[in-house]
């Protein structure tokens, strides 16, 4: 579970596309199931380490509450996929397309917007990374 | 009506009541097409509310609780809600209507729901200072005002006045009057009941059930004259405000408020104006169809005279309102006729009356059964062959109402006598099979078939699905339990197994589990639900692992089973609540031990048992509030919230609040949360036991027990109640002999009192009655449920709690004390032990690769002296401006 390869679907599709890896923190750092915030470019993102030591990242911004919290939620699974509901008004989202599986009655803040953006992770030798889209030089650490 | 083009036709109500409320509702609701613009002009500046549920503003002094329906419908583009803003008249010709500012609407149709005002009887002195009537938020307001300038005046006056309570009056011994008397007890006054016919309720229940209920009334403390006129009311001669009732026969009594609840009239001086129609006793004329003699105006609810008279019940005015919202979109409904069944409770009193209560047709039966001890009167009116129901009156229990009222009209099974009959003498309704066309539901007028329905053809699953689905129960709730009969058996009746289930990962209840890991000794939730997780859940994977989807793994939990299993863990003594596999389990709020709030920071609420704090407590919480800038604000269960800490701030506040002494409050938790207490005899001149230190004593036993649902205790030191404990989970309150134990209370969404558990306990026995209450309780409580639903749930009600915790009729009582003792041994400040362990401090950073940087987009405005969170638009206006209207993420020099 050490070399590139998490198993994300989504993930996977989207790596593709890839414009640069960020290193954001080690596996070490996160706790399985328990979800933890960072920071990548100046955008907040959440972190989830899975039972299978996979990492799905989403953004940080609950589209329901404008909160950032994400990373706070409750990680789960439905029919076996894995999910992580909003802590401030509990909805479901899918941790692998980012989708809003269940809006409990609640309509997002912006109705366009109720999915969570997802981004590629990888983990390398240990090392999480965030892939993002565009192909700027990875800044000065 | 037409679906003229594009444009939609305008409909003008005039009245912003329950009934105008349903009737825009119902309208929206059906009018897809959007064919009707509806303006709604309300003389009132609350929205709509519930005013059936008036006196319940006393114990909830916020409006907002009594806002009905769903908020959004004002919100509905094609909705306007001009609230204080009164039509005055209306001009038929030229379809126009002017509201109080002078602007002059124009109609296409026009509704009139006035409603009624409280009627004032032409008994001299009736306009004195201190006489009020009963009608709306402001009338109750300003009653409460009243009463309590005069409590406050009473404190301050002549020795003589010392002690003397508020003297309350009412006049008018219907329904209105009594829950006008329930008010009054309710703000501390005094009430005497004034009526002046033969009994109370005299236009809904005999005379039997009238006496019956004034016996129940006397025992609240309320007085009743009944067949007594008032000739007059006069001034106190030193205040000039109302002080004497003078009766026709010669009786005086001494008041200082009085209360008139007679009866209510129509308003129909628009109508009448307008030259409409008006009935002989007052109210707009209508057909069956709601319409007057103008075919483009219509009145509904208390002022439209329908059959010949106005009704002042707010079922049938909800039942004019679908007629006239159906007849708006082409429909051909008809007013069904009134349903005058009433059902109330005061202060626990049950009172109900359907159909022919006073037996006016002929040859009917009347079977009474009175238990005069118990204060319980119940009497059916059967036909002459005794065999079809045509009514009833219940006072004292009427619990055979719900199932019976839809029976009018129809043959009972078996013997009608058993339907009168306590439950435990092996009578009851339990057999009871309602026509499909008895009406369940009378505020939404749905059927016993509509909610059959709703299971076998609309698939709905359980109670809340039913609910929405045919709004049975959603507006007075008095017909729940009967919906919830219907519905379960019609499930169990299509084989669908009434489930308990958790969640998909869990098909056992939480008790069922609760047990299940108790026995079992499991201490993980991976053992948890790798013993008794859902078939499906990992067997799916392990048994059939090769049609097992490409990314599908075994069941994880969720939101609703994590937290859950967290809860029966820390119940029975697991440790730490983040100690390994356990932190995963946890809410947000638990994980981080703070109350999560709206902009994802949190507050914090250090422990004051029993709402006890020296003044360097008070000091240290200022000072550290001060240097964190959060804001503060003091809690309903006497304590003190500081707001606005971020998660990377959680362990510096909490090192700061545990080395002065303070502990975690777990304001955060499904645990126990206060004891509240008022100051008692150490202090009170009218104290009878130590309210403070036995509140002290409950907080510090029973600290930090998790539970189903969060918990609340309160302890008065006499029976005024100030710390007002009935309306807690368990409520102590002090007595000459000791402490009396009253419990399933609560407030929130539906308020509960407290009822009597046990009565003149010493401290020990009181002590061991709540161990013994919480921990039977915590075992065996549903998901999320609060005491007072759960005490109806268990076999027998309060009665079969109390035989299993005073008489051991289970043989579980050692093994609930024995539990309480294990928490009692075992607790530990969780926070102070989260300080001490550098692993879980790891877990509040507020950024993996940034754990101290604040989170960048939270902004605040100063308000009143202290901050809150800059609303979208102010953040917006800042970003225009570049202004630094905003305080972003407050850093303050802090020592660590």
């Amino acid at each position: 579970m050490s070399t590139t390869a998490s198993t994300a679907t989504a993930a996977d599709e989207a790596s593709t596309a890839v414009g640069r890896w960020v290193r954001v923190c080690l596996l070490h750092d996160l706790a399985v199931e328990r979800g933890a915030a960072a920071l990548v470019d100046g955008d907040q993102i959440a972190l989830f380490r899975l039972p299978d030591d996979s990492v799905r990242a989403v953004q940080q911004r609950d589209p329901y509450s404008g909160a950032n919290i994400m990373s706070r939620g409750i990680v789960g699974t439905r029919q076996g996929r894995p999910t992580v509901a909003a802590p401030m008004y509990k909805q479901v989202f899918s941790l692998e397309t980012g989708a809003c599986l269940d809006p409990v009655g609640y309509t997002p803040l912006d109705p366009a917007q109720a999915n969570l953006r997802t981004f590629p992770v990888r983990v390398t030798d240990g090392v999480v990374q965030v892939g993002l889209l565009d192909g700027a030089a990875e800044p000065a650490a | 009506m037409s679906q003229s083009g594009n444009q939609p036709k305008h409909l003008v109500v005039v009245g912003g009541g329950m009934v105008a409320q349903r009737l825009v509702e119902a309208l929206r609701a059906r009018d897809g097409a959007g064919a009707w613009r509806i303006s709604v002009f309300a003389e009132e500046a609350a929205k709509p509310y519930d005013r059936v549920a008036l006196t319940s503003y006393f114990s909830a002094r916020d409006p907002e609780e009594l806002t009905l329906g769903d908020p959004e419908l004002w919100e509905d583009p094609l909705v306007t809600l001009h609230r204080d803003c009164a039509i005055t008249t209306i001009d038929r010709d030229s379809h126009q209507v002017t509201d109080r500012l002078g602007r002059t609407h124009h109609y296409d149709e026009l509704i009139l729901a006035t409603g009624s005002s409280a009627a004032m009887p032409p008994i001299p002195g009736n306009d004195l200072p201190g006489v009020f009537v009963y009608r709306t938020i402001d009338d109750v307001a300003a009653l409460r005002g009243w009463v309590e300038d005069k409590r406050a005046a009473a404190g301050k006056g002549r020795s003589t006045d010392f002690e003397r309570p508020v003297r309350g009056a009412v006049i008018g011994g219907g329904l209105l009057g009594l829950e006008a008397a329930g008010a009054l007890k309710a703000l501390g006054a005094q009430a005497t009941v004034i009526q002046f016919g033969t009994h109370l309720m005299d236009a809904q229940i005999d005379l039997g059930g009238g006496q019956a209920l004034k016996r129940l009334i006397n025992d609240m403390g309320i007085a009743v004259r009944t067949d007594t006129a008032t000739a007059q009311l006069r001034p106190s001669r030193r205040s000039g405000h109302v002080g004497r009732l003078d009766f026709v026969d010669g009786g005086r009594l001494d008041v200082d408020v009085v209360v008139v609840a007679t009866g209510v009239r129509p308003r129909d001086e628009l109508a009448r104006a307008a030259g409409l129609d008006i009935g002989e006793r007052g109210g707009a004329v209508v057909d069956l169809d709601c319409r007057t003699q103008d075919p483009h105006v219509w009145a509904v609810g208390e002022v439209a005279c329908i059959e010949g008279r106005c009704i002042g019940l707010v079922a049938p005015g909800y039942a004019m309102a679908e007629v006239v919202a159906d007849r708006l979109l082409g429909g051909k409904a008809t007013f069904p006729g009134a349903d005058t069944a009433t059902k109330l409770k005061l202060q626990g009193v049950d009172v109900a009356s359907f159909g022919d209560a006073f037996a006016r047709t002929e040859g009917a039966m009347e079977l009474v059964w009175a238990d005069p001890v118990a204060g319980v009167y119940k009497k059916l009116v059967l036909s002459d062959d005794a065999r079809t129901l045509l009514g009833g009156v219940f006072v004292g229990d009427a619990s055979p109402y719900a199932s019976l009222r839809p029976m009018v009209g129809s043959e009972l099974p078996g013997d009608p006598g058993a339907f009168l009959l306590p439950e435990s003498t092996g009578g009851g309704a339990a057999s009871l099979e309602l026509p499909d066309a008895a009406t369940v539901c009378s505020c939404n007028n749905v059927t016993a078939g509509t909610i059959r329905a709703a299971v076998t053809e609309h698939a709905c699953t359980d109670v809340a699905g039913v609910k929405a689905c045919t709004k049975a129960g959603t507006s007075c709730g008095s017909c729940l339990p009967l919906v919830k009969k219907l519905t379960t058996t019609e499930l169990e009746r299509a084989g669908v197994e009434v489930s308990g289930a958790l969640c998909e990962h869990f098909d056992l209840s939480r008790a069922q589990l609760f047990d299940a890991v108790r026995v079992a000794e499991l201490h993980t939730f991976s053992e948890i639900i790798g013993r008794f997780g859902a078939v499906g859940t990992l067997g799916s994977v392990s048994a059939a692992s090769a049609e097992v989807p490409d990314g599908v793994g075994p069941g994880r939990g969720c939101d609703i089973c994590k937290p859950v299993v967290a809860s029966i863990l820390a119940s029975l003594g697991n440790g730490h609540i983040l100690d390994g596999e356990q932190a995963t389990l946890q809410d947000t709020n638990d994980h981080v031990m703070a109350n999560l709030q709206k902009d994802g920071t949190y507050s914090v609420v250090p422990r004051i048992p029993g709402g006890e704090i020296t003044p360097d407590g008070l000091l240290v919480i200022g000072q550290v509030a001060k240097d964190f800038g959060l804001y503060t604000k003091i809690t309903g269960g006497q304590r003190i919230d500081m707001f606005g800490a971020r998660i990377e701030q959680l362990p510096q506040i909490w090192r700061r609040l545990v080395e002065h002494g303070f502990e975690s409050g777990h304001a955060y938790g499904k645990s126990l949360r206060t004891v509240k207490s008022c100051v008692g005899s150490t202090w009170c001149r009218y104290g009878v036991q130590d309210s403070v230190g036995m509140a002290v004593e409950l907080e510090l036993r029973y600290r930090g027990l998790r539970s189903p649902h969060k918990l609340k205790l309160g302890v008065s030191g006499c029976a005024r109640e100030c710390a007002e404990a009935r309306g807690k989970d368990v409520g102590v309150i002090a007595t000459d002999k000791g402490w009396n134990v009253y419990v399933g209370g609560n407030g929130g969404f539906t308020p509960r009192h407290a009822q009597l558990l046990a009565e003149d306990l010493d401290s020990r026995a009181l002590i061991r009655t709540i161990d013994r209450f919480l921990m039977y309780y915590i075992r065996t409580a549903d998901r999320l449920q609060r005491t007072a639903p759960w005490i109806e749930d268990v076999e027998g009600g309060l009665d079969g709690v109390r035989e299993v915790i005073m008489n051991d009729s289970l043989g579980i009582a050692a093994d609930l004390d024995t539990a309480m003792a294990a928490h009692v041994g075992n607790y530990e400040d969780e926070w102070r032990a989260v300080l001490e362990d550098p692993e879980k401090l790891r877990r509040f950073g507020s950024f993996v690769n940034a754990p101290a940087t604040a989170d960048p987009d939270l902004a605040y405005v100063p308000e009143r002296g202290q901050i809150r969170p800059a609303t979208e638009a102010e953040r917006e206006a800042a970003a225009e401006t570049g202004a630094p209207v905003l305080i972003a993420g407050a850093t303050l020099a802090v020592r660590s």
